[in-house]
């Protein structure tokens, strides 16, 4: 479908939806498109980004294909989505280039840095990757602190301008101001909504995905995700402050802070990844934006891959795997940073801005609604 | 394919929400049980995959319903709808079961919500269902798969053998082939004839084709058909349903609920002759909204038009289709193809009538017509103030209410008022014995409830003797 008709598509939707709303109690979806009679084009992206693809709406719809009318709210707004994910993406060729081979993308871009880490080691002093490293600054020996740290600071700040850049178009063309942003009150509901997952709840039943019968699957290997994700953040926060404030440079002992969040974040990281994608195979075809797979399968498979290698480089820090596992793991993470802002992990920006506009929308009058 | 050789305890013929009800309690009253239904997977459930709603009796606030409705209050309300053609032991049975089938449906994974936007008017009276009629059968299905009912699609049952009001058999079409099955009772939840446009036109003669289905495509009335000629007693009179005016640009089936157009009262409604036929502001919906389909069924090529201006936009609940929209009354008459200036005469006549008052859509208000036939006794203002907005009218049917008799245990009467020894029937096949005539948003699905469960009670009862 080409963005124009895809756009049409969804409008119609819309007023099926507007004149029906029977799912009204599922999610935002449906209260935020009531406050509207017509639907523009970032209004549709706006209500395209609340939608959490949870299914429930179309298995309920009584003019779900083959119905003549066509509605399927979950897997329509999910290719608009990628249509955000893309106009929003900045440089704009990454998105493009991103969408299409997603999963190609991030494993290239994962292999060629841990390559290139590993034969630049090499090509250093082969004896010092290969032989094993013990105590204080032993990971500095094999890339020493202030490359590391130059290395991911640069990245971490693209990928941050590249957030920012998104999200500011996002709002803005939304007509929200950056002000509106900063409520307290709107902030603080959306926050409550996605740290608990609210709209991934099938209004009680738990969603329908992945496949009719309400489940609670996807929402559990969501929270081991984001949590296990926060926790490995977290973990190098501690290890930032360890080694800034306090001047003890890692490796840290098992019961230090960053490695128990480290652990346990990593653990979540692997059951989070593995859950998502193992339900993701078994997802109904009629809900799924295929267009998408990549993207969302590339993603899992570097969030996976760095906890299994950051794991197995925590238990076998002290043999002389440490130096190539060290390599291998930032290579990947490398991936993962720069792969953010063009892949699924968008989705927490776009949904978190529309969920703080519903919430800001609901904490206004409610708007006179009109044909024109 | 399933086991065809075994006679079953209990076939029930029909999908939606009587069938289910009936399903689900003879299964667990132990019998074994075959449903029949004749749609696809996709459109299973009959009319019950469109509807939102149940009318539900209620002494406090109870889940999602407001206040109270107690049983005497629905009652009189059944009681105007259907002048009084109606049951009344049968009408109250359905009353009282509305509650206590709650719990039963919460426990079979119903769902409840709150009114939805634009009926806070229901919110005392109507238990909602989350994600509608379609998310119930849903629930029910699941249910149903689990407790090992037996369930064929695309299955439709062209014969019954009765004998002397004792079911035998049924031959249904399966997948290319016909096949016979045994069973020890029978439960007829297979809705109305709407959909069978011949026997429609039947009843109403060259204007049915007129008509709009709103409901399932797939109630063609074979099993009432088959029934009556088998020596049930008929209820109820061909040319009563459940209609309602919708949207003339809708698909001759399965528009559902986004059809309706709630604009009748805001304005004023034209027949072809561009001249109006009925005070646009007699009631409230429902009711208006019911009688509606009847009115423009009888009105010359059965079409009208609502025309209303840009005060009351955003007024009420958008239908699907978009308006037609013109600069003026004669321009909007042209697009309907309407004489201009007769439509304009009815207007000016109609203006030059309101009598000043105060409007308020939410109650029964102040604003009315003097010295114009037919009066607008509420929420009459003047059409003036552009642009026009007009939405095409038909009769939309959603089913039939001619019907077969039953007693309050479902049970199907016969000819000679004795019940049939193991027939029964639930939900609109079963309707007009409640409903005459007329219509009371959600009653629909307390009649099937009601009727499903007592039938599956019924049934089990009967095949343990």
């Amino acid at each position: 479908m080409s963005a124009s008709d895809l756009i049409k598509q969804v409008e119609f939707n819309m007023q099926v939806c507007n004149a029906c709303r029977y799912c009204e109690s599922y999610c935002a979806v449906f209260p935020a498109m009531e406050q509207r009679l017509t639907f523009s084009e970032p209004d549709l992206h706006y209500l395209a980004n609340l939608c959490h693809n949870c299914g429930s709406c179309f298995y309920a719809c009584q003019y779900a294909p083959p119905h003549e009318f066509n509605v399927n709210l979950p897997r329509h707004l999910a290719e608009l989505r990628g249509e955000t994910y893309r106009n929003y993406a900045w440089p704009g060729f990454l998105g493009d280039l991103f969408s299409r081979n997603g999963l190609a993308v991030s494993l290239i871009t994962a292999v060629s840095f841990a390559l290139f880490m590993l034969l630049t080691f090499y090509f250093q002093d082969p004896a010092i990757l290969f032989s094993a490293h013990t105590g204080e600054g032993s990971f500095y020996k094999i890339i020493p602190h202030n490359v590391m740290v130059l290395t991911f600071g640069a990245v971490a700040l693209y990928v941050l301008v590249a957030f920012i850049v998104g999200f500011v178009r996002f709002w803005r063309d939304m007509g929200e101001s950056l002000a509106d942003f900063a409520r307290p009150v709107a902030l603080g509901q959306a926050t409550w909504d996605v740290l608990r997952l609210k709209y991934l709840d099938g209004g009680g039943e738990g969603c329908t995905y992945p496949s009719e019968y309400p489940s609670n699957a996807r929402r559990w290997f969501h929270h081991f995700t984001f949590y296990g994700f926060m926790l490995c953040f977290a973990a190098t926060a501690t290890g930032t402050i360890y080694h800034y404030v306090f001047g003890w440079p890692a490796p840290y002992a098992f019961t230090s802070l960053p490695v128990v969040f480290g652990t346990v974040g990593g653990i979540g990281l692997l059951i989070g990844p593995a859950g998502l994608l193992w339900i993701k195979s078994r997802s109904d075809p009629e809900t799924a934006e295929p267009k998408q797979l990549g993207m969302d399968v590339g993603f899992l498979v570097l969030l996976f891959l760095t906890s299994l290698t950051g794991l197995a480089l925590l238990f076998l820090r002290d043999t002389a795997a440490m130096g190539m596992l060290l390599a291998i793991h930032l290579g990947i993470v490398l991936a993962l940073f720069l792969t953010l802002p063009y892949g699924k992990f968008v989705h927490a920006i776009y949904r978190f801005a529309a969920l703080v506009r519903y919430a800001l929308e609901r904490s206004r009058p409610a708007p006179n609604v009109t044909f024109e | 394919m399933i086991d065809l050789i075994q006679t079953y305890d209990v076939l029930v013929i029909g999908g939606g929400n009587a069938a289910l009800c009936a399903a689900l309690t003879a299964r667990e009253a132990g019998a074994s049980v075959l449903i029949l239904e004749s749609a696809p997977k996709a459109f299973r459930g009959g009319n019950s995959r469109h509807t939102r709603n149940l009318r539900c009796m209620h002494d406090a606030p109870i889940h999602m319903l407001t206040e109270a409705y107690p049983e005497e209050e629905y009652w009189q309300d059944v009681l105007k709808v259907t002048g009084g053609q109606t049951n009344e032991a049968l009408a109250r049975q359905t009353i009282r079961e509305s509650v206590a089938c709650l719990p039963w449906l919460i426990e079979h994974g119903v769902r409840f919500q709150p009114s939805l936007g634009g009926t806070l008017h229901l919110s005392r009276t109507n238990s909602f269902f989350l994600g509608g009629g379609k998310a119930l059968l849903n629930a029910f299905y699941h249910s149903a798969e689990r407790l090992g009912i037996k369930i064929l699609y695309d299955a439709e049952v062209c014969e019954l053998d009765i004998q002397d009001g004792e079911f035998r058999s049924a031959v249904f079409k399966y997948a290319g082939a016909t096949h016979q099955v045994r069973a020890r009772t029978m439960v007829a939840a297979s809705g109305g004839f709407q959909s069978n446009l011949a026997w429609l036109r039947e009843a109403w003669g060259p204007p049915a084709d007129n008509f709009i289905v709103r409901g399932t495509p797939y109630n063609k009335g074979v099993i009432l058909r088959a029934l009556l000629d088998s020596g049930a007693k008929a209820i109820g009179d061909p040319t009563q349903g459940h209609c309602v005016a919708i949207d003339a640009r809708s698909p001759k089936f399965d528009g559902g609920i986004i059809t309706r157009v709630d604009a009748v009262s805001l304005g004023i409604v034209v027949n072809t002759h561009g001249e109006r036929f009925y005070d646009e502001g007699e009631d409230f919906w429902p009711k208006r909204y019911a009688i509606w389909g009847r009115l423009v069924a009888l009105q010359d090529d059965q079409i009208a038009y609502s025309i209303i201006d840009s005060k009351a936009v955003g007024k009420f609940m958008p239908p699907v289709f978009p308006p037609v929209r013109a600069n003026s009354i004669k321009e909007l008459a042209a697009a309907f193809k309407l004489d201009p200036a007769t439509v304009q005469q009815t207007v000016d006549r109609y203006n030059a009538a309101v009598r000043p008052g105060t409007f308020n859509h939410a109650v029964l208000d102040d604003c009315a017509t003097d010295g114009v036939t037919p009066p607008k006794t509420h929420w009459a203002r003047t059409i003036d103030t552009p642009p026009f907005f007009g939405y095409p009218l038909r009769p939309g049917i959603t089913f039939t209410y001619l019907g077969v008799v039953v007693d309050q245990h479902a049970r199907m009467i016969m000819q000679d008022d004795k019940p049939s020894t193991n027939i029964f029937a639930a939900g609109e096949i079963m309707a007009g014995n409640i409903l005459g005539k007329g219509y009371l948003g959600g009653i629909g699905m307390a009649i099937g409830a009601a009727f499903g469960r007592a039938a599956g009670k019924e049934a089990a009862r009967h095949v343990r003797q």
